[in-house]
C-alpha cells in the first residue's frame, strides 16, 4: 500500500500529482498487480483534499489501464508498466553524473543545464528508446 | 445536476448597513463549495440565512427546494457550523450529543460516538474547557451526525493551529468522500479552500463577484506580461486586471482560446493571485 | 426540547426552589401568631419574611430564569447552534416558557400557600406591619397571600424573557428587568389597585365619639393640621380627609377650631373640637376597599398580570421569530 504525498508548491496539479506516484511506484515495483489502492476516505481524511480529486486519479490511471474499480470493495492494481530494474539503474547513475561533470566544465551553469536538459527532453521523439 | 443552494437578488439590511445586496448564486449539489471575500463581504450573512437563523430582507432563497428555517423537515436537512464554533459552556460533550438525539429526529447516534471516541474527546468533559479544535470538531459532529443534505461552514478554521486546521478539514473530507454531502465552506484561507473545493464564489460587497469550478477557473486565466501596449485584446479574450509601468505592461486574461501572440510570456495562474485579482478589480459584470 | 429546557434552567431553579424550602421550612416551624405580640421570630418572619418575598421570590425569577432564557443564548451566539437543530424557533421558544412559567407558578404558589396558611390565624387580631399596615387587603399584606404572587412571578419571568430579547445583553437585561419589576410593584398598589373596584365612599359626622386623632402644629400646638375619625376594621383606607359642607378637602383647620383650649391632661378635647367642626359644617370623608373584598380584588389583580404576561409572551414569539439574527 503506498501513501500519497502533496506538495503544494509543484507546478503539477494535485491529481496529476497522485497519478504520478502511482506510476512512480508502479515503475519501482512498490506497487505491483493485485495491490490495492488506498480507499479514497482514508487518502482524503489524511490530505485533507477533495474526494473527487482522487476520483479523477483513480478514474485516469483506470483509463490508461492500469488499475481497475471494484465497486464496494476498492481500486486494485492490475497492470505494470514498464520499469527499470534496479540494476540498470546504477550505471545509469553513473553516466549521468558523468554527463554532469561533462557540462559543468563545458561552462554550463545549474540553470544552463536545466534548460538542456529539459529541451531535449521533450524535443527527443520517444522513438529513441527503441 | 441539481441545484442545492439558489439565490436571487437576496439581500440583508442591518439599519443602514446593507450586508448583502442583490446577490444571485447557484450552488451546485454533491460539491464542496469554497466562499471567499473580505470582511464584511456578506459571507456570514448569506451562510445565516441560508441556514435559517436569519431571515433575510429582500430577494429569494432556496436551499435543498425548500425555504430555509421553515419548520423540522427543512432544518434538518440543512447542517450549519456557524462562526467561532458555538457550543454550550456549562453542558458536556454527552449532554451535547444529547441534545442531538432530542432534538433531531434523523441523529445517528453511533456515528457520532464513534467520531468521539476516535476524536479523543472526554464525554464527560464540559464544552467550556475544550481547545478550540476539539471545539470545532464537536460542532462537525453535531451538524453532521443528522445527515443532512447540505453542510454550511462559515471560517470553521480561522482560529485553529495548522495541525488542528489540517484535522478538520482531513476529517470534513472524509465525510463528504463517504456520504457524498453538498458542502459551502467560507474561508480566508485561500490554500485550504484549493485543497479542499470543486467550486469557488467570490463574494465582495454582498454581491457575487466570480464563481465557477476551480479546476475551470485556473485553466482559463492566465497572466501575460510584455512590452508596454495599451492595444486591446482579441475578442474572446477578457483582461481582468492591467498593470503598466513604462515599459511593461502585465495583463490577467480569462479565456478559453490559447493566447498565441508571441510578444506575450504567458504564466499561470495560482487560485490564490486570481481571487485576489477579482476582490480588487471594481464591481463589474458577474464572471461565471 | 424538555430535556433541554430543563438542564438549561436546572441551575437557577434549583436555586429558586431551595429558598422558597428553605422559607416554607421555617414558617412551618414556627407557631402561627394569633395575638398582637410577636415573638423574635415570628416577627422576624412575618415581616421580613413575607415582604422580601413578594419583591424577592418574583425578582429572582425574573432575572435568574427570565433574563438570560434568549439574552444568553444570544449574547453567546449559541443560537446559531440550538436553531440549526430540527426544531422551528417557536417551538423552542413555547417549551422554554412553559416549563419555567409552569415552575415559577408552582414556586410562588407554593410560597403564597404556605404564608396564607401561617398568617390565617392572625387575621383580625390587630397584628401590625410596617407602615402600620393591618389587614390583610393592604397593600403590604396584600401582596403576599393568596393568588397574586403567582401572576407576579409569571408576569415578572415573561418580563425578564422579553426585556432579554429586546437588550440581547444578560447583564444588562437582569438589570432592567429588576427595575421595571420593582416600579410596576410600586406603581400597582398606588395607582391601579385603588380603583379596580370603585372604593366605598363615606361622609361621616365628626363626633366625639368617632373622633380618633387630631393633628397639631405650632409654637404652642394650638393649631388643628389634621382630624381622623374610626375606620372600618381591617379595611384598606384610601382617603380619611375632613370636608366642608360643600364637600370640597378643607386645605386649613386652624381657622375654624383655633377656639378650643390646648390639651391638657385629663380633659377630653375631643368634645370641643368635635363640636367646634359640626359648627362649621365639617364632615368626614372616608374612601376604602372593606376587607370583604380580599379575595375579589386578588382574582382582578392576578387577572391582570396574568393578562400582561400573555401579552408580553405574544411580543416575544414577535420578536424572536421576526427580529433576531
Amino acid at each position: 500500500m503506498i501513501e500519497f504525498q502533496l506538495s503544494s508548491r509543484s507546478a503539477v496539479s494535485p491529481y496529476q500529482q497522485l497519478v504520478q506516484q502511482v506510476r512512480h511506484a508502479l515503475r519501482l515495483r512498490v506497487l505491483r498487480p493485485g495491490d490495492q489502492l488506498p480507499k479514497v476516505k482514508d487518502v482524503v481524511a489524511r490530505l485533507a483534499i477533495n474526494p473527487n480529486t482522487v476520483l479523477k486519479a483513480y478514474r485516469e490511471l483506470e483509463h490508461d489501464g492500469l488499475v481497475a474499480a471494484r465497486p464496494g470493495v476498492g481500486t486494485f492494481v492490475v497492470a505494470t508498466l514498464p520499469g527499470v530494474s534496479l540494476a540498470a539503474l546504477g550505471p545509469l547513475s553513473h553516466e549521468l553524473r558523468q554527463w554532469l561533470a561533462k557540462a559543468r566544465r563545458a561552462g554550463l551553469d545549474e540553470e544552463g543545464i536545466e534548460a538542456l536538459f529539459m529541451t531535449t527532453f521533450r524535443t527527443a521523439p520517444e522513438e529513441d528508446t527503441a | 445536476m441539481t441545484t442545492v443552494l439558489s439565490a436571487q437578488d437576496l439581500g440583508r439590511r442591518y439599519g443602514r448597513h446593507r450586508a448583502l445586496a442583490g446577490c444571485t448564486l447557484d450552488v451546485p449539489a454533491g460539491q464542496v463549495t469554497g466562499l471567499v471575500g473580505p470582511n464584511g463581504a456578506g459571507k456570514t450573512t448569506l451562510l445565516t440565512i441560508a441556514a435559517g437563523i436569519l431571515p433575510p430582507s429582500e430577494g429569494r432563497i432556496e436551499v435543498c427546494g425548500g425555504v430555509p428555517g421553515s419548520g423540522p423537515a427543512q432544518l434538518a436537512k440543512v447542517g450549519f457550523v456557524a462562526q467561532d464554533t458555538p457550543v454550550y459552556a456549562g453542558l458536556t460533550v454527552a449532554e451535547h450529543l444529547r441534545m442531538g438525539a432530542r432534538l433531531n429526529p434523523g441523529w445517528d447516534e453511533a456515528m457520532a460516538r464513534k467520531r468521539i471516541e476516535h476524536l479523543g474527546l472526554d464525554p464527560a468533559q464540559r464544552a467550556g474547557k475544550l481547545s478550540g479544535g476539539q471545539r470545532a470538531q464537536l460542532a462537525l459532529t453535531i451538524a453532521i451526525a443528522k445527515h443532512p443534505e447540505l453542510l454550511l461552514l462559515d471560517e470553521p478554521v480561522a482560529a485553529l493551529d495548522p495541525l488542528a486546521r489540517r484535522e478538520f478539514l482531513g476529517d470534513l473530507m472524509q465525510f463528504v468522500a463517504e456520504y457524498g454531502t453538498s458542502v459551502v465552506l467560507s474561508s480566508h484561507l485561500i490554500t485550504d479552500l484549493e485543497r479542499v473545493c470543486d467550486e469557488l464564489v467570490v463574494l465582495v460587497g454582498g454581491q457575487v463577484r466570480l464563481a465557477g469550478e476551480v479546476e475551470r477557473l485556473l485553466a482559463t486565466h492566465h497572466r501575460l506580461t510584455g512590452p508596454r501596449r495599451e492595444a486591446p485584446l482579441p475578442p474572446g479574450q477578457h483582461v481582468v486586471s492591467a498593470s503598466h509601468t513604462e515599459r511593461q505592461t502585465t495583463l490577467l486574461v480569462r479565456t478559453e482560446t490559447p493566447i498565441i501572440d508571441p510578444q506575450w510570456t504567458v504564466d499561470s495562474l495560482g487560485l490564490e493571485d486570481l481571487v485576489l485579482a477579482y476582490l480588487s478589480r471594481p464591481a463589474l459584470e458577474v464572471l461565471r | 426540547m424538555i430535556w433541554l429546557t430543563w438542564r438549561q434552567l436546572r441551575a437557577s431553579a434549583v436555586a429558586v426552589y431551595a429558598l422558597v424550602a428553605a422559607l416554607c421550612v421555617a414558617f412551618l416551624v414556627t407557631a402561627r401568631p394569633s395575638e398582637p405580640v410577636l415573638d423574635g421570630l415570628q416577627d422576624l418572619l412575618y415581616n421580613q419574611g413575607t415582604i422580601s418575598a413578594v419583591y424577592l421570590l418574583p425578582a429572582l425569577i425574573g432575572v435568574f430564569w427570565g433574563a438570560p432564557m434568549v439574552a444568553r443564548e444570544l449574547e453567546a451566539g449559541t443560537h446559531r447552534l440550538v436553531w440549526n437543530q430540527s426544531v422551528t424557533r417557536s417551538r423552542w421558544l413555547a417549551t422554554k416558557l412553559a416549563v419555567a412559567g409552569l415552575a415559577a407558578a408552582a414556586a410562588a404558589g407554593l410560597y403564597s400557600l404556605v404564608v396564607t396558611w401561617w398568617t390565617a390565624p392572625g387575621e383580625g387580631k390587630g397584628l401590625t406591619m410596617a407602615l402600620n399596615s393591618t389587614g390583610r387587603i393592604t397593600p403590604f399584606l396584600f401582596s403576599v397571600r393568596g393568588l397574586v404572587p403567582v401572576g407576579y412571578a409569571v408576569f415578572a419571568l415573561v418580563l425578564g424573557v422579553v426585556i432579554g430579547v429586546l437588550l440581547r445583553r444578560t447583564v444588562a437585561a437582569m438589570a432592567a428587568a429588576l427595575a421595571i419589576y420593582i416600579a410596576v410593584q410600586i406603581l400597582m398598589p398606588l395607582f391601579v389597585r385603588p380603583h379596580l373596584i370603585p372604593p366605598v365612599q363615606q361622609t361621616v359626622a365628626i363626633t366625639a365619639e368617632n373622633t380618633v386623632s387630631v393633628g397639631f402644629t405650632g409654637p404652642e400646638a394650638t393649631q388643628v393640621t389634621s382630624i381622623k375619625v374610626r375606620e372600618p376594621e381591617g379595611a384598606w383606607i384610601l382617603t380619611d380627609e375632613t370636608v366642608d359642607a360643600t364637600g370640597a378637602k378643607v386645605d386649613s383647620l386652624a381657622a375654624g377650631l383655633g377656639n378650643c383650649p390646648p390639651p391638657s391632661p385629663g380633659v377630653n378635647m375631643m368634645d370641643c373640637y368635635a363640636k367646634a367642626a359640626s359648627d362649621h359644617g365639617y364632615r368626614q370623608l372616608l374612601e376604602y376597599q372593606p376587607a370583604g373584598r380580599f379575595w375579589a380584588l386578588q382574582t382582578l389583580e392576578t387577572a391582570i398580570f396574568l393578562a400582561l404576561s400573555g401579552l408580553l409572551t405574544w411580543l416575544c414569539f414577535r420578536l424572536v421569530r421576526h427580529r433576531v439574527s
